[in-house]
């Protein structure tokens, strides 16, 4: 630790702290465009000078390490005046260059209000101009659907640049010319390759590049701002929601160093128009093949009428990818209470369950914890596109140092380099009998980490190919003292929640997938818009858009989005996370547990909650770790893994294959949003170009 | 600084391949460096596809070079509309980088601009025969030989609207020309008659050594002043 003082103030700080680092844990405020706590130094916009005593000139505070002072004439410690009168200068001198050829166009930018540069204007800038000049123009580019330009107002701090090379991985964006002619664009003015590109506008500290979906629709102050959890992936980020009135306008990342750092992908993002679209704000009947507008007691006597003359081995019910955990709990209490056995919430026929122990299907290592990997094996994942954060955090472990990192599964751009190993469980198999350089490597690490993906898992050799996972594991000593190297990631934010639950099958009940294949005659379909149910069946679907579960269903129940309710997630680590109410489900829709509380009282099945509190504490008296809110318990990682390695079973040759076949169109907001559409065509394109 | 661009789409080559020797020459570049850090190499390799495209880069050479480095296409893009030298369009078969800084302003560039844009048009503008182009630059560094130009790889040196005239003459057609300046003077020698280091002593050996005579002669000196102060 290396002693300072700033403005007077001495602190204690380690050495390789920059001297804005050290002012900050001095409680002085820096101001600053360039520098951003995630990305490389740059230096370039001067706004952060301060003065260093000895120093001839101001210096720049953020790339000034606090070991390169030196000390005073007696030893004393370094001294850093933040606030002096020539600093004040310094930077009003840096401020009034900047607002050069900084248009005066606030009132019309989307910026305004929410924008470094006005804000530190207003404690650095003077109130006119002494520059008589015509301003510098600069043409804006078209970076594609979701990030507006106006590039006259760049400042060109270069975080944009900075951000999607080293974070993103995707180096789509550069400074071209020089001097006063410089100008960000992307090569040739390609449209950006990144799912996570949308982040470069919040980190603009000026309004160059906003959210072109948003563009003009609202002011910052008029928003009502909500912490929630994102649910388009098994990441959990969070997320904070903005709505005006009864509308979400827009959707922003909050810091959780744990999970999301301070990103989000643009699914989680620009999925805000598909919140309005496409919804089901009223319940539906179907009559003579034909949906038709219904009334709550219409839609509930009718499932009544139905449930009642049916066998309790012939109901079923599934929940979808993006249930809460709560919905899922009244759901399995009313699927109890009516007898029934086949409930499952696993609609893409995961092999993970309960039955082996929490750790079996929880991504173990966490998140922040792959940071101390020193080697990764992926097995029938890509993470780029089922977890991106997922994927952020081992570009960024990658970067620190390259690690081996080897990969089973599709080959696929990951931003990182790795060794390609094989398609299939066969290669697997080869690393588990040590042949080939990789199973070598794995072996030597002290950290290793195995992630295993759900394209590994969906087949009906899942568990075998689990089985033959945890033993690689087992193998080369993955699970040790204070390392957990087995990890599951997930693509669907409700499974692990159901997974918590025991929202599967019970004795002799069927998986979803035999439900869907004709296995029961009743299905309660809670939001499970990816399976296809085979014809016959009386279908309620449960959920929010009119998607594929809609259109299969009989009665339709319309529910509330993550957005509309207060929800508990687990994401794929096991951390409980629970998302707030931002606006109000639209039309006749309701929150979902409400709706199947109501319904069962039509069943006379009375649920025994009143309340969504009262839900919880039954909630939290069944399965207690659900409590823990914003927290990971941990789970016995050894027992599961030995647990899974028994299992054996002979796995088929079939590669992996990822179930996120389009990024941008995994859920059914997201598949009734126009952005996302546009994303996702524009995605195929440059798909297709890649492959020429 | 002048306003750059890439070339229309419509002159853009189609393709572009480095010649055996410049793939050979490029290899060698890349292994000046340690693996991982070959995009060090980008400048040299950059200047030898403007040497083989013809004096300019086109978008495919600039692609090339990224393909070749393993440089995404944007940060090759950088380096090449970063510096000045490398040109994005098309230039003469003599490309005349015309000097207009101050001494080859005071000593009458202005006059040898006035020729550049009589015959050869405006600056960046290829002549119909495709012969020459030109564009104003900063110092080249030559000033004792001033006013100059560069063509092509050669300087061309104290120019006069008549010589210089004459060198485009010779140039155009296809004549050979004299590097340097233009007027007979050798390198950059004195133009007239010599005015300095004229005394002959300089070049007869006699000077030899006499720093030292002169050292030894200070030297006793001050134990000469010393004894008078104490006098």
């Amino acid at each position: 630790m290396a002693k300072i003082i700033v403005d007077g103030v001495e602190v204690d700080v380690p050495p390789e702290y920059t001297l804005l680092q050290a002012a900050e844990a001095a409680g002085a405020e820096v101001p600053r465009f360039c520098f951003h706590e995630r990305l490389s130094i740059a230096g370039n916009c001067r706004m952060c000078l301060v003065e260093v005593k000895g120093a001839p000139k101001p210096v720049a505070s953020c790339a000034w390490g606090v070991r390169d002072c030196r000390p005073g004439p007696n030893g004393e410690p370094p001294e850093v005046s933040t606030k002096s009168a020539t600093v004040k200068k310094a930077r009003e001198g840096v401020m009034e260059f900047l607002l050069i050829n900084h248009p005066l166009d606030c009132p019309i930018c989307d910026q305004g209000g929410q924008c470094d540069l006005q804000d530190q204007a207003m404690a650095y800038g003077v109130d006119t101009s002494r520059y008589h000049e015509n301003k510098r123009a600069v043409p804006d580019k078209d970076l594609g659907p979701l990030v507006k330009t106006s590039m006259n107002r760049c400042i060109h701090c270069t975080r944009c640049i900075r951000f999607t090379t080293e974070v993103a991985g995707v180096p789509d964006l550069g400074a071209i010319w020089r001097g006063e002619d410089m100008e960000i664009t992307s090569y040739l003015e390609k449209a950006l390759g990144s799912e996570l590109q949308s982040n470069v506008a919040d980190l603009c500290p000026v309004g160059a590049l906003t959210h072109k979906p948003e563009a003009f629709h609202y002011r910052p102050w008029e928003l009502s701002k909500t912490d929630s959890v994102d649910v388009t992936d098994a990441v959990g980020s969070a997320i904070r929601v903005d709505s005006r009135g009864r509308e979400v306008m827009r959707i922003l990342p909050r810091v959780n160093e744990a999970v999301n750092e301070e990103w989000i992908t643009d699914k989680a993002r620009h999925i805000v128009d598909g919140l309005r679209l496409q919804r089901l704000d009223r319940p539906f009947v179907r009559e003579n093949g034909r949906l038709r507008p219904a009334t709550w007691q219409e839609a509930f006597s009718v499932i009544a009428n139905r449930v009642k003359g049916t066998n309790a081995k012939r109901i079923g019910a599934i929940a979808g990818d993006l249930a809460a955990v709560e919905d899922m709990y009244a759901l399995k209490a009313l699927m109890q209470s009516l007898g029934v056995k086949n409930i499952d919430g696993r609609q893409d026929g995961t092999a993970l369950s309960p039955a082996y122990g929490r750790a079996s299907y929880l991504f173990n290592s966490t998140i922040a914890g792959i940071e101390d990997a020193d080697a990764i094996l992926i097995v029938g994942s890509n993470p780029r596109i089922e977890g991106s954060l997922v994927n952020v955090r081992i570009r960024k472990r990658w970067r620190t140092a390259p690690m081996p990192i080897g990969v089973i599964g599709e080959k696929a751009g990951l931003t990182y380099d790795y060794d390609y190993l094989g398609a299939g469980p066969e290669t697997l198999a080869d690393i588990l009998a040590g042949r080939g350089s990789f199973a070598e490597k794995l072996k030597n690490a002290q950290r290793p980490l195995i992630i295993v993906g759900q394209g590994a898992l969906s087949h009906p050799d899942g568990l075998a190919v689990l089985s033959l996972a945890a033993q690689v594991a087992q193998n080369i000593g993955a699970i040790t003292e204070g390392w957990n190297g087995f990890s599951i990631l997930h693509t669907a934010a409700s499974r692990v929640g159901a997974l918590d639950l025991g929202f599967v099958p019970g004795e002799g009940g069927l998986s979803a997938q035999e439900m869907a294949k004709g296995g029961v005659d009743v299905l309660f379909n809670l939001g499970a818009d990816e399976i296809d149910i085979a014809p016959g069946t009386f279908v309620i679907y449960q959920g929010t858009h009119g998607d594929r579960g809609a259109h299969r269903a009989d009665v339709i129940l319309p529910g509330a989005t993550y957005t509309e309710k207060s929800g508990t997630y687990v994401n794929t680590e096991g951390r409980v996370q629970m998302g707030n109410r931002a606006a109000f489900p639209p039309g006749e829709a309701r929150e979902d547990w409400a709706i199947l509380r109501a319904l069962s009282d039509v069943l006379g099945q009375r649920l025994p909650f009143d309340s969504l509190n009262a839900l919880r504490a039954k909630l939290y008296a069944e399965v207690p770790h659900l409590a823990g809110v914003d927290s990971v318990v941990p789970a016995d990682v050894a027992a599961a893994v030995k647990a899974l390695a028994a299992v054996g079973g002979t796995p088929g040759r079939e590669g992996f294959k990822s179930p996120v076949g389009d990024f941008y169109l995994t859920n059914p907001i997201a598949r009734a949003s126009g952005v996302m559409a546009e994303c996702s065509a524009l995605a195929r394109g440059l798909k297709l170009e890649a492959a020429e | 600084m002048a306003v750059r661009k890439l070339a229309p789409e419509e002159i853009q080559p189609k393709s572009f391949k480095f010649s055996p020797e410049n793939e050979a020459f490029a290899d060698q570049q890349i292994a000046k460096y340690p693996p991982g850090r070959q995009a060090s190499a980008v400048i040299p390799l950059l200047w030898r596809a403007q040497e083989q495209a013809g004096g300019w880069l086109p978008q495919k050479a600039i692609e090339a070079v990224a393909a070749k480095l393993d440089m995404p296409d944007i940060r090759v893009m950088e380096v090449a509309t970063f510096y000045t030298m490398f040109n994005l369009e098309p230039v003469g078969k003599y490309f005349i980088q015309f000097c207009g800084t101050t001494p080859c302003q005071l000593r009458g560039a202005g006059d040898i601009k006035k020729v550049l844009e009589r015959r050869v048009g405006e600056q960046n503008h290829v002549t119909a025969d495709g012969n020459f182009s030109w564009l104003e630059v900063e110092c080249l560094g030559a000033c004792c030989n001033a006013p100059m130009v560069q063509i092509n790889d050669d300087y061309y040196e104290d120019l006069t609207v008549e010589n210089f005239e004459k060198l485009l003459d010779d140039l155009a057609a296809g004549r050979p020309v004299k590097k340097g300046p233009q007027n007979g003077r050798r390198a950059s020698e004195p133009q007239d008659a010599i005015k300095t280091l004229t005394d002959p002593s300089l070049y007869d050996g006699s000077r030899i050594g006499a720093w030292r005579k002169r050292f030894e002669e200070e030297a006793v000196k001050p134990a000469d002043t010393a004894t008078e102060k104490k006098s």
